[in-house]
């Protein structure tokens, strides 16, 4: 039974890969829903944690449950970017289109919770209010720097605003805005992202107006860079590894894996380290010595955010979102 | 599975004053029953607009798990229409109806306690 949440990796295949822990699947075991079973066994282990990535572990839970909500990560939790772009003036070589699209790119850090959702039924004069938009602008003139180094080629330094980030975008609060965003302006997440490059005489000139969206729209409007999970790896040491061998047993496994113990013999330290490269596979040695595996409910979980909410909030959206979507289906009428 | 049941019961009748407008807002057209059910409705097909696998597979799980359920499967029948068709038959006892949403219940439940659990493991 205990191997049966484990799914084989060989050679060239995978085996037991799909979870049977339904009811009339086994005799011996009651698996029908239950809910305390489920508040019993389920753990979550957050190993990382920091402002823009989180790493965690979620376990005892089934890969469909696992799965929504990394789906709902990438797709569903919405985030704030720029949708629309006004240019009043764009003399670079940059295109108008392409630079309204390289500012859309640009994570902000807005509070998505802060913002309602634009309602696109209206017409383009009334339907950006301060309720629902945020507005950058970007005003930059480039023009010689009279100081400049005799003999310089750099343009930062013979240029003023040579070259435009993303730091250059200036929040401009609407409105209740003023007192709303007090604490925390908006800003790019990351002010260092090169929008475009200036030579004297050109200038951008635009406005741009932030919304609400999710990522199923536009990539632009997915909070996190990625999110993703991996399965627990396993590595069952059959026979005693020892001596010579262990060396080279220890070698066909990522650094911190497998250690040799005080009597010469291998054994596994850290199997969350392993990459499942199957290495290990390959050597005619190890055959019937080792077998590797992944546990089919210990998901390792990696939440990189884009910086517009921390990844411990995009998850615990997620979570809501997809409770959200099974209250809103449990009320709605069938209709015929 | 009784107890469940009524919990929902009491979540449903509180005296709310919106809670005729609540049921305005809920989508006519969200989910509706296709050609091919049994009589006695023990069998059903549903199809629910603009949802896909993220909904389909974990409320396909989740079905599965009650031993009243014979069988239940999900399809997108095409990749280019956000439709999900949803087909469940049980042994007899409950409606497919019943079964529907009682996974339903059973998934909000089960977020429910991932949430709980994550934010103890925050703090």
């Amino acid at each position: 039974m205990a191997d049966n949440n484990i799914v084989g990796i060989e050679y060239n295949r995978v085996t037991n890969t799909t979870s049977t822990d339904f009811p009339g699947h086994s005799s011996n075991e009651d698996q029908s829903w239950d809910i305390e079973k489920i508040k019993n066994s389920l753990e979550v282990k957050i190993s990382k944690l920091d402002e823009r990535e989180s790493n965690f572990d979620l376990v005892h839970i089934d890969t469909s449950i696992a799965n929504a909500l990394r789906r709902i990560m990438i797709s569903e939790v919405p985030s704030v970017a720029a949708e629309t772009i006004y240019v009043f003036n764009n003399t670079s070589v940059i295109q108008d289109e392409v630079l309204a699209h390289r500012i859309g790119l640009i994570p902000l850090k807005a509070d998505p919770d802060l913002l309602t959702w634009v309602d696109t039924a209206q017409d383009e004069k009334s339907k950006y209010t301060d309720e629902n938009t945020i507005v950058l602008t970007l005003d930059v003139t480039c023009t010689h720097n009279p100081n400049a180094p005799k003999g310089s080629t750099n343009p930062k330094e013979l240029y003023r605003n040579s070259h435009v980030y993303a730091k250059d975008l200036k929040f401009e609060p609407q409105g209740k805005q003023v007192e709303l965003f007090k604490g925390n302006p908006v800003t790019a997440a990351d002010p260092n992202i090169l929008i475009a490059k200036l030579r004297p005489g050109q200038e951008i000139s635009l406005r741009a107006h932030c919304i609400l969206g999710v990522g199923s729209d536009h990539a632009k409007f997915s909070p996190v860079a990625t999110a993703s999970y991996r399965l627990m790896p396993v590595i069952d040491i059959k026979q005693p590894i020892s001596g010579e061998q262990a060396k080279r047993f220890q070698r066909c496994f990522p650094p911190g894996v497998v250690d040799i113990d005080s009597k010469g013999e291998a054994y596994v330290k850290d199997a969350r380290r392993d990459t499942v490269s199957r290495e290990v596979l390959r050597h005619e040695e190890f055959d019937g010595k080792v077998k590797l595996g992944r546990k089919r409910d210990h998901f390792i979980f990696n939440i990189e955010s884009t910086g517009g909410m921390p990844p411990e909030e995009i998850f615990i959206k997620s979570i809501r979102l997809l409770k959200s979507k099974a209250d809103y289906l449990r009320n709605c009428p069938i209709g015929q | 599975m009784s107890t469940i049941i009524d919990e929902q019961h009491k979540d449903v009748d509180p005296d709310q004053m919106d809670q005729d407008q609540d049921i305005e807002e809920y989508d006519l057209d969200k989910i509706k029953l296709l050609p091919g059910s049994s009589e006695d409705g023990t069998a059903a097909s549903f199809q629910i607009v603009d949802e896909d696998h993220t909904l389909g597979n974990s409320l396909r799980y989740v079905i599965m798990k009650n031993p009243e359920v014979e069988f239940v499967g999900y399809s997108i029948p095409h990749p280019s229409e956000n439709k999900l068709n949803i087909r469940i038959q049980t042994y007899g006892s409950i409606t497919a109806v019943e079964a529907l949403h009682l996974g339903l219940e059973n998934l909000s439940q089960l977020c429910g306690v991932i949430e709980t659990k994550f934010m103890e493991a925050l703090n």
